[in-house]
């Protein structure tokens, strides 16, 4: 068989996670045209895209830079907000949604990613845990400026101002952005093939960026700075591209969120928001992108999966998180579960 | 004089942060992980004073007793069923397994006491003391808090740097191997950590609700966010440190809030958070500690 294509593993996961990623995709479009699918699962299938790229892009910080960030949320807010901004703005000048859509996402992405450049450059000369507690700072401090915001949209164009209505719109003007009561009358241009295809795309620039010369220094950075440092990588410099990079899918992600809904508020991205996405990553897998895509799936279909349990649900929601972080992890459960399969190959143990 | 009246609600509500972040800060000293589940303690604390003393009518040191032991235990307990397996885990492992904790206890929260707010009686009589002829009236719970916050820093200091068990605690946050060779129960001793840690967050739970009484399930969340970053701010893993950094995240919260804007103190507070890391990355009082290659 020596015609065979002979891809290596990357690649085949690579290929694999685009597979499944299209064929859920052609399998929900089948379910959804063919009235299978119910209502609730139809509504969540934009958010369930959302939060597969938010997955995948803070993967991308925490599984692949090694940095732990706990305001994701706070550059999907930014996208949301600006993005949903564009979009309102060129309403009246884009008549196809999709298109509308897109340009909306980029201007999302955009934003999101001058952002988390801004907030990188200070930032990531910090390291670990105080890496962290500052990306909470900064998530917490985008909801509250935005909580604050009030932006106007007239015929001289955009009006923004602080803490009150000071926006003094013309005629026919009205308010795209209204403080705490947040994004109202947003257009609902989001449909399910738009995310997928953002998924998509996440995908191909996060394998390419991994699999290229500049992955391979943001690797090293994430196994040993110094040695990284040491052979003349620009730590920096690679923490920054990474970072941006994230900053700028979670942007996307939080356009595509905002325009599934009606009206959104600044509050929907707060800590626990942050904090779930993480869940995701380190569920899936740091550094794994189909295990991102696959817990994100699930952890967003689950609580509503667990519906019939209703007051019950968060409670079992938090029980089933805390025992299967117990049973990835316990050396004791591991052994347990191995022995239960006999005639297994014993595994090495993995060098931690 | 409103200056001051400020500045003495500052250091009040720091006090409060202080206490908690204590909690923070030697847990993290000791089993290096983020115990999100902390600020839900508070919440405990706080609805077990609440029941003891407006349904079962007990006098207000009873239960803000019974509220110390109760989160003791409880610490005790999330410790030994969701931590102690996961000693040899990645930290992330770790941390995820803590906002469980965290999930579990607000949910648990609002099936056992519902999510309607209830009004938390004060513990401490109402009543201002009155100084400079009644220009400056300061509450008694604001001295109280106060009081104890320095009560609980100079036994905390005093019982880690001259008890045994304390230094025993000390040994094992900076090299549990070592510790253990030299014959100390680490294990008992991150158990003993997380006891005063829970037993500080269930003190912080009745002072903040006697100074803000209103009492939800989510009522620990943002002081638990707050006294977090408090710790991290004064160094995190020093206990002088997070008792600065509780009272100066204190005060600047409610100077902002008088003289800024109200809206918009949670956002200074966290970037003042943000400046004073870029300028010393390891807090204020946190060891610099140089990486050798």
């Amino acid at each position: 068989m020596k015609n065979r294509i002979r891809w290596n593993k990357t690649t085949r996961n690579n290929y694999i996670t685009y597979a499944v990623v299209l064929l859920a995709f052609v399998v929900m479009q089948i379910l959804s045209s063919g009235g299978i699918l119910s209502s609730t699962l139809k509504g969540m299938l934009v958010p369930i895209c959302a939060y597969v790229v938010m997955a995948i892009s803070l993967n991308l910080t925490v599984g692949v830079l090694g940095e732990l960030s706990l305001g994701h949320a706070g550059f999907m807010s930014v996208g949301a907000f600006t993005g949903v901004t564009a979009v309102i703005a060129l309403r009246p000048y884009v008549s196809s949604a999709p298109v509308l859509l897109i340009v909306g996402m980029v201007v999302g992405a955009f934003f999101a990613a001058v952002i988390g450049f801004l907030i990188g450059i200070p930032v990531l000369r910090l390291k670990g845990d105080y890496l962290a507690i500052v990306t909470l700072a900064f998530g917490e401090i985008i909801k509250g400026i935005f909580n604050n915001l009030y932006v106007g949209l007239d015929k001289t164009g955009l009006h923004v101002s602080l803490l009150s209505d000071k926006t003094d719109l013309a005629e026919g003007g009205k308010l795209v952005i209204s403080g705490p009561m947040g994004l109202g009358s947003i257009p609902k241009v989001a449909t399910f093939p738009v995310g997928v295809l953002l998924v998509i795309v996440a995908l191909i620039i996060i394998f390419h960026l991994v699999n290229s010369r500049s992955g391979r220094a943001i690797m090293a950075v994430r196994d040993n700075r110094i040695a990284a440092e040491s052979i003349g990588v620009n730590v920096t410099k690679y923490k920054l591209m990474a970072f941006t990079v994230s900053a700028a899918l979670a942007g996307a992600a939080g356009t595509l969120f905002a325009t599934n809904y009606t009206t959104l508020v600044a509050n929907k991205f707060d800590f626990n928001a942050s904090i779930l996405i993480l869940v995701f990553v380190v569920l899936g897998g740091l550094g794994n992108m189909l295990g991102s895509i696959l817990a994100a799936t699930a952890l967003t279909i689950l609580p509503e999966a667990l519906r019939e349990f209703s007051d019950y649900r968060m409670l079992v929601y938090a029980i089933v998180l805390i025992l299967v972080m117990l049973a990835t992890n316990n050396d004791t459960f591991k052994s347990f579960l191995s022995r239960l399969k006999p005639g297994r190959k014993q595994k090495k143990k993995e060098v931690g | 004089m409103t200056f001051l009246t400020f500045l003495i609600s500052g250091i009040s509500l720091g006090s409060i942060y202080a206490i908690i972040a204590l909690g923070y800060t030697m847990v993290y000293g000791i089993a290096k992980m983020l115990n999100f589940a902390h600020g839900d303690v508070i919440m405990v604390g706080a609805y077990i004073c609440f029941y003891a003393t407006s349904r079962f009518n007990l006098p207000a040191v009873v239960g803000v007793l019974l509220a110390v032991v109760v989160c003791t235990i409880l610490g005790i307990i999330i410790e030994r069923l969701a931590y102690k397996p996961l000693r040899a885990a990645p930290l992330l492992a770790v941390l995820i397994t803590a906002i469980g904790v965290s999930y579990f206890l607000q949910n648990a929260a609002l099936l056992l006491w519902s999510s309607s707010p209830k009004v938390f009686p004060p513990v401490i009589s109402n009543g201002n003391l009155s100084l400079f002829g009644g220009q400056l009236n300061i509450p008694y719970i604001t001295l109280v808090t106060i009081l104890a916050c320095i009560v609980i820093m100079i036994v905390l200091v005093w019982f880690t740097s001259k008890t045994k068990m304390g230094k025993a605690m000390r040994a094992c946050s900076e090299d549990k191997g070592a510790a253990q060779l030299m014959g100390i129960n680490v294990n008992g001793t991150i158990s003993l950590t997380f006891a005063i840690g829970s037993g500080l967050a269930a003190i912080a739970g009745v002072l903040l609700c006697s100074a803000y009484p209103t009492l939800v399930p989510t009522t620990g969340a943002m002081p638990g966010i707050k006294a977090f970053t408090a710790a991290v701010f004064g160094g995190i893993g020093s206990i002088p440190g997070a008792m600065i950094g509780g009272i100066l995240l204190g005060i600047i919260e409610i100077f902002t809030k008088a003289y800024i804007s109200t809206q918009l103190s949670d956002p200074i507070v966290f970037a003042v958070l943000i400046l004073v890391l870029i300028v010393r990355p390891a807090g204020l009082l946190g060891k610099q500690i140089r990486e050798k290659v």
